[in-house]
């Protein structure tokens, strides 16, 4: 095919902004066009980062520009395999995006009261006010390349509202899908969640591909939770190689909310989750969990922040880690407990496994506690497998490969057993199952 | 059953092994005893073939098989067993799911079936009595957090589950009250017949007054420099190790 238009991430996003400003139709006309406008000249000013970028230090993001990516490449249409990607047994609203454009044919959502699910195409139309009142003000571009970019060309995602006082039950997944079949693709979903007043939601993100040809995700989601609401956000990435995936999910929570995220990673080329959680009231907690299974030569990085601005709030995190082959897994947890957030209770922990000698893990924690009446903790463990209960197991009959495979399992069961939606947990197994090769 | 034959093995060229000669028949209950350090637990882990020991000179002969050339997992499928002298927590493996995988793994090696969940939980219960274990134990992870002597009493349900042709029980008695004691010797001999045999390794004469053995071997520096009877043991229990030593150094 000749007609795909191949872009330079570093040198072609002018002309194709330019481009896209072309075919928004009546998008333009709206207020946001000019955060649009904003965050790429942004974008241009403060340029992609680089390793002596202290918060990339780690992690070379010229594996990515180096390709050029088609923008709104159109899906091959193999609706079949895509659909054989979705997690089953998850009863669960659901908005299907490939390549960034959400797909009618594999959506599903469903009527339910004091629920709003729509395209965010779609909620910038209908509910423009309250769009505006969230969209891009909690995760700032002004000082990040990528949710610059997110920013510029923000177009489809999902838009969920849960209203005040609503127990939404039914989980929403929001799945979304490279299809590199013809080219490499970049998709830029933006998702923006709202959970009003005492709402209750659970919020499933699942990112996968198919196709032969490299595949970009740069995705930013933002989550108000207002006062006493409760969301649950689980983020699945199972890609395989030649798959990149940077995504920003940045957390605003009220008083006496409660917010619990776990991210759970198995595998790509180049994978960046930021998780940034803002504690903006008081008895707050937020909960941070991660596994990350790696193998070949994934690189897989995550970096959080939780930042305590008001007394009497509880954080804890706990990211685990195994890594094989030539893999290399990057931890950054900063905790920040500003003055007035007396009383804070802030709690980090992380685990790896290296299982060669040639997978490694640089793992930084980071506190920054300007408050003198406070709970931290942070520690960080890494190592090899421990070889004594490997020789228990064995003594009783269970072969080398099984007995790592039961330790493992153990240990990354630990974060899975802090997962709440049962169909996603059994998936999450599995497909951890499936990695370790055993039935567990 | 077991025939040790000049068994020298050594740990990051220490030597700790010094030509070891065993043989165990079916039936047969054999004691050793010895100083600390003496080499038992090693023994007991060259036997179950623990790799980070180094075998540089002997055989051994298991039901017919040269035992050195098995790994750990087909000396236990073969009908070995060790009960540790220190069984390691497993955080996060349950001890119920644990067993049902040795289990099957073994019960796979003889051509038999995999125990379906109603079948395991059966065998389970049955066995359970023999050593009086609590059945919340099974629940749990394996041996996290357990006692001293409920890490002791499942080494010994494990073997009642397994069914092993020889157990080696290493200071299985260290740790346990008087009453605990009882209910593990009873659940030993009662496992006990004419086809299997038992390695005891224990330091003191009492657990000997529960699980009777044929015959007692004293280990010093590596080597059994002498066996006897059970008579053995109490002459051990009144004097000491030191004139063993003594007559070892002439
Ligand atoms: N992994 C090891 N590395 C170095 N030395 C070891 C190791 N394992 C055992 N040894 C040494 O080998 C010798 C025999 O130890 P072993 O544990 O077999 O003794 P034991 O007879 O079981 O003693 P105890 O009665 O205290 O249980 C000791 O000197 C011990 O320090
Ligand atoms: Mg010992």
């Amino acid at each position: 095919m000749n007609d795909i238009n191949l872009v330079d991430l570093k040198k072609g996003l002018k002309e194709q902004f330019d481009k896209f400003q072309g075919n928004i139709n009546g998008q333009g006309k709206l207020a946001f066009n000019e955060v649009r406008k904003h965050a790429l000249q942004q974008l241009e000013k403060i340029q992609f980062p680089t390793v002596k970028d202290e918060e990339w230090k780690y992690t070379n993001v010229q594996k990515i520009l180096k390709h050029e990516f088609a923008f709104d490449l159109p899906s091959s249409g193999k609706i079949q395999e895509i659909e054989s990607y979705i997690i089953p047994d998850l009863d669960a609203h659901r908005l299907v995006f490939v390549n960034g454009k959400l797909s009618e044919e594999l959506s599903e959502i469903g009527q339910e009261n004091g629920l709003t699910v729509l395209n965010i195409k779609d909620a910038q139309t209908q509910y423009g006010e309250l769009v505006n009142e969230h969209l891009s003000k909690y995760a700032a571009f002004e000082e990040d390349a990528f949710t610059a970019l997110s920013t510029a060309f923000t177009a489809e995602g999902a838009f969920i509202k849960v209203d005040k006082n609503k127990i939404i039950e039914k989980p929403i997944l929001i799945f979304n899908f490279t299809d590199s079949t013809a080219a490499n693709a970049i998709a830029m979903p933006r998702n923006l969640v709202i959970a009003e007043e005492n709402a209750q939601v659970t919020v499933i993100e699942d990112y996968a591909a198919i196709g032969d040809n490299y595949g970009f995700i740069n995705s930013v989601t933002e989550f108000k939770v207002s006062k006493n609401a409760i969301v649950h956000n689980y983020k699945l990435q199972n890609k395989s190689d030649k798959n990149f995936f940077i995504g920003t999910t940045q957390v605003h929570q009220e008083g006496d909310s409660h917010y619990n995220n776990t991210t759970i990673t198995l595998g790509g080329d180049l994978v960046r989750n930021n998780l940034n959680i803002l504690l903006d009231g008081e008895h707050c907690e937020a909960f941070m969990n991660g596994l990350y299974l790696l193998k070949d030569k994934h690189h897989v990085d995550n970096h959080s922040m939780v930042d305590h601005l008001k007394p009497n709030s509880y954080s804890n995190e706990l990211y685990k880690g195994i890594m094989d082959g030539e893999s290399k897994g990057v931890f950054n947890g900063k905790i920040f407990v500003r003055p007035d957030a007396q009383k804070t209770n802030a709690f980090q922990e992380n685990k790896n496994i290296l299982l060669s000698d040639k997978a490694s893990i640089d793992t930084k924690p980071q506190l920054e506690i300007w408050a003198d009446d406070v709970k931290c903790s942070h520690g960080a463990t890494t190592g090899a497998l421990d070889e004594e209960p490997v020789f228990y197991l064995r003594s009783r009959g269970i072969d080398e490969d099984k007995a790592k495979a039961l330790l493992m399992f153990a240990f990354a069961n630990d974060v899975l057993e802090r997962i709440k939606s049962e169909p996603f947990k059994n998936h999450v197994a599995k497909l951890i199952g499936e990695r370790l090769k055993q039935e567990i | 059953m077991l025939e040790i034959k000049n068994l020298h093995a050594s740990i990051e060229d220490k030597k700790i092994l010094n030509g070891i000669n065993l043989t165990v028949k079916p039936g047969e209950v054999h004691a050793i005893m010895g100083p600390n350090g003496s080499g038992k637990s090693t023994l007991a882990s060259v036997l179950a073939g623990r790799e980070d020991y180094e075998v540089t000179e002997g055989e051994v002969n298991f039901i017919g098989k040269d035992l050195l050339d098995m790994a750990a997992e087909e000396r236990a499928r073969e009908g070995l067993f060790l009960a540790f002298q220190y069984p390691v927590e497993i955080p996060g493996v349950s001890n119920t799911n644990f067993l049902k995988t040795a289990i099957n793994e073994v019960r796979k090696h003889r051509g038999e079936d995999p125990l379906d969940a109603v079948a395991f939980l059966k065998l389970m219960k049955e066995k359970m009595k023999i050593v009086n274990i609590d059945q919340s134990l099974m629940s749990r992870s394996l041996n996290e957090g357990f006692s001293g002597g409920e890490k002791k009493r499942n080494e010994i349900f494990q073997m009642a589950m397994l069914e092993p042709k020889l157990s080696i029980l290493d200071e299985t008695d260290s740790g346990l009250d008087i009453d605990a004691l009882k209910i593990v010797s009873n659940g030993v001999n009662s496992l006990k017949s004419k086809d299997n045999a038992t390695i005891v390794v224990t330091h003191y004469q009492r657990l000997l007054d529960y699980i009777v053995p044929d015959y007692v071997h004293v280990l010093y520096k590596g080597r059994i420099v002498k066996s006897g009877t059970k008579e053995l043991a109490l002459e051990l229990e009144e004097k000491g190790y030191d004139w063993i030593k003594e007559e070892a150094a002439v």
